[in-house]
């Protein structure tokens, strides 16, 4: 900025706005995130005390023969918890906002109640669908036998195998409204121009949206993939709500925010360790930071975006 | 006017100094549904023998209240009397000084030493709290079922399994309550409940600690491979049933029988529309001694840095009295006094779980004391390997000797016996 005399001023005002988002995402979002992740190299010893231990943690999570199949599992299932979102809820989701643009009645109802477990709590939602899955008094045997598919009814949240894909289903069930509602306002985003015109000049309902709808939204996918992602491996309170910390059958649920709870917090006779958890939970921030990055590198430099 | 004014002046001052010689003492706990029988019962008999001590029980809820107090403890906010979790939770606040030692409390001389083993140092020589209460493990069944299916109340194991099959066979009740889901019940109420006749109560569980057994021996995988037999008598689906399913299972009256322990007696005795019976581990054969689960559960000690040490300990005396102890097994039928007392309590199945201690041998569970304290890093923690081996054991995806094997490899990593 310049001054009448056209000299360099500092701009005031800038400290103004920014100001108090600064002081406030300082305060509480960098500095937790920077003491959290100094606290992953330090160890806590019996009496209470922290001494530098530098990579000795890390060392441990990666090496010890009790700690590593732990991460690496939930690793492992935090990955497929993921891909389930990707391969059903964004799909669906897209879908979905594909049918709430098309005029028809009722869409205002539906695009309400689609979105409308997203903003439950997750202890309801967890709630409700062991009921429903409840091999005792569920509806959803019964609802499979009127239909004739009574004899494939299992007790899904139990079964190791079928436990996690069973709480991913369930997740994707709550959040599918957010990827529908951001696919919505980028397709009626779209203006209904470019699609007459490519209907005037002979494209049929799958080429206009594989040729222009698509392309068109394909920062939106870009944005929802890496929503999914961060949310994902920061999941933690639908597994807990309904299979407990140990993340049972068999640690068959555990993902990385059972593992950090367990970790930082302890379980039954389990004391919990501080600086242990903030490993794990170091990790948790380097997994996704690595995500996003390859996002941003990969993704988003090369998308192009359309100004309509 | 104005004399008047000073005099009422006078009297309120006065009313205050002496307001203040009365002393208050804060309870912290985590049993908030007992806050009705400290406030209505258990405190107004002490404070009517001490005037002037006045005492509040300000309870946090379970889940949180290791980590409040700890925080408390820490910013020196928390009340002169903590209720005390059993072995190394506590035992971790006194060595960092917030409980202070009771060893020397008159009273304490009505204390066993099972019941003050959990609230005591290693070498034996602190103790840090009054011990309060136990829980008992047993069966409950549904007397109305037994007499309907002309059923005899099992003692030995064989006997056992034979009224399973029987109330199976028959087909309108399922015979175990009983759900693998929450992992703790296949722990606690199957492996600790009917494995202290295998290893013979304090005498394994004690050489467990000893390094002189293992959990590949013979007894635990015994036990293992009897919980395994129970799978077929349990509820479809019983891998995702939980806890609360299976309470309701027995008290709508659809089950026969259900593992547990005595502290389901007032929420069954409240919801069951039925005759309820009680019945002890099954042993091999009539007339073998029983060896009954008889778990230290909780206690009461003293901030070490409380205002009024003398009130405090005032209170915890009064708590080794016979008194007390008769004030709380009546109030909390299920969960028994610690002390040598004898009492007698009011509620005919507490009487009868009280009974036991008798005729059978107490001991406690075995992952409790000392070998619990692998944090994981390293260390696998005993309780959550027993959670999650005793649940896959009865969900068929592990053999008892895979579970031995398991449980004894994490014990290994950290755990030196003393020589």
């Amino acid at each position: 900025m310049l001054d009448l005399h056209g000299r360099r001023t500092f701009p005031a005002f800038l400290v103004v706005f920014l100001g108090p988002a600064i002081v406030c995402y300082t305060l509480f979002m960098m500095y937790p995130l920077v003491e959290s992740l100094v606290l992953s190299f330090f160890s806590v010893q019996p009496d209470n005390s922290y001494v530098f231990s530098g990579f000795a943690n890390f060392v441990k999570l990666f090496t010890d023969s009790d700690m590593a199949p732990r991460f690496w599992g939930a690793l492992k299932n935090n990955l497929f918890f993921f891909f389930i979102h990707m391969l059903v809820q964004n799909p669906i989701g897209l879908l979905l906002a594909s049918l709430l643009v098309t005029k028809g009645k009722g869409r205002g109802f539906y695009r309400t109640v689609l979105f409308m477990p997203t903003v439950l709590s997750v202890v309801i939602i967890g709630f409700i669908w062991q009921l429903i899955l409840n091999p005792l008094w569920g509806v959803a045997e019964s609802m499979m036998r009127i239909v004739g598919l009574g004899k494939f009814f299992q007790p899904w949240l139990g079964l190791p195998e079928y436990a996690l894909p069973t709480t991913a289903l369930i997740s994707v069930w709550q959040f599918i409204g957010i990827p529908m509602i951001l696919f919505y306002t980028a397709l009626i985003g779209i203006p209904d121009e470019l699609i007459e015109a490519a209907v005037v000049d002979g494209c049929t309902e799958s080429q206009v949206f594989w040729r222009i709808k698509f392309p068109l939204i394909l920062p939106t996918i870009g944005i929802v993939s890496v929503l999914t992602f961060v949310g994902n491996f920061n999941a933690f309170d639908l597994i807990y709500t309904m299979k407990g910390a140990l993340a049972g059958p068999s640690y068959s649920t555990d993902i990385m925010g059972t593992l950090f709870y367990r970790t930082f917090f302890g379980q039954q006779l389990q004391l919990g360790n501080p600086s242990m958890g903030a490993t794990v939970a170091t990790m948790m921030f380097l997994i996704i930071l690595i995500g996003v990055l390859l996002y941003m590198f990969l993704f988003q430099r090369r998308v192009k975006t359309y100004q309509l | 006017m104005k004399r008047c004014l000073l005099a009422a002046m006078i009297a309120l001052i006065a009313l205050s100094a002496f307001a203040q010689q009365k002393v208050t003492l804060t309870i912290e706990s985590w049993r908030n549904d007992d806050i009705q029988i400290w406030q209505d019962q258990i405190i107004p008999a002490f404070e009517k023998k001490n005037p002037n001590i006045h005492v509040v029980f300000a309870p946090t809820p379970p889940a949180e209240y290791n980590g409040v107090l700890n925080s408390k403890l820490e910013g020196g906010t928390a009340g002169d009397l903590i209720t005390a979790r059993p072995f190394d939770a506590s035992l971790a606040l006194f060595n960092k000084g917030y409980l202070a030692d009771l060893t020397s409390l008159p009273g304490m001389n009505n204390f066993s030493n099972v019941a003050k083993s959990a609230w005591i140092t290693d070498d034996g020589k602190h103790v840090f709290a009054v011990p309060m209460a136990s829980v008992i493990h047993g069966f409950f069944y549904n007397k109305d079922i037994f007499k309907k299916l002309n059923l005899k109340v099992p003692q030995t194991k064989a006997e056992f399994m034979q009224v399973l099959e029987a109330i199976k066979k028959d087909g309108r009740y399922i015979p175990l309550a009983m759900g693998t889901a929450d992992m703790w019940e296949a722990a606690t109420m199957g492996f600790q409940n009917i494995g202290p006749n295998n290893w013979k109560g304090e005498e394994g569980r004690l050489a467990l600690i000893a390094g002189t057994q293992k959990y590949t021996d013979a007894p635990y995988i015994r036990t293992w491979k009897e919980l395994a037999t129970w799978a077929p008598y349990m509820p479809k689906g019983y891998q995702s049933v939980k806890y609360p399913d299976s309470q309701q299972l027995f008290t709508l009256g659809k089950a026969a029988i259900y593992p547990t322990g005595s502290w389901e007696i007032s929420l069954f005795e409240k919801d069951a529309a039925f005759d309820l019976g009680i019945f002890q581990p099954p042993v091999e054969k009539r007339g073998d001694t029983v060896y009954i689960s008889d778990h230290t559960d909780i206690a009461l000690g003293m901030n070490a840095k409380t205002k009024y040490p003398d009130e405090a300990k005032k209170f915890l005396e009064w708590m080794t009295t016979a008194e007390f102890a008769g004030l709380y097994s009546n109030a909390l039928p299920g969960f028994f006094t610690l002390s040598n007392h004898k009492i007698t309590l009011k509620d005919p199945l507490a009487n009868e779980f009280l009974s036991w201690r008798a005729t059978c041998k107490s001991t406690i569970r075995n992952s409790y004391q000392i070998l619990s304290r692998g944090d994981q890093y390293g260390a696998p923690n005993l309780e959550n390997e027993l959670w999650e081996v005793s649940a896959s054991v009865i969900n068929g995806t592990m053999t008892p000797e895979e579970a031995g094997k398991r449980v004894q490899a994490g014990l290994d990593k950290w755990y030196k016996p003393k020589k």
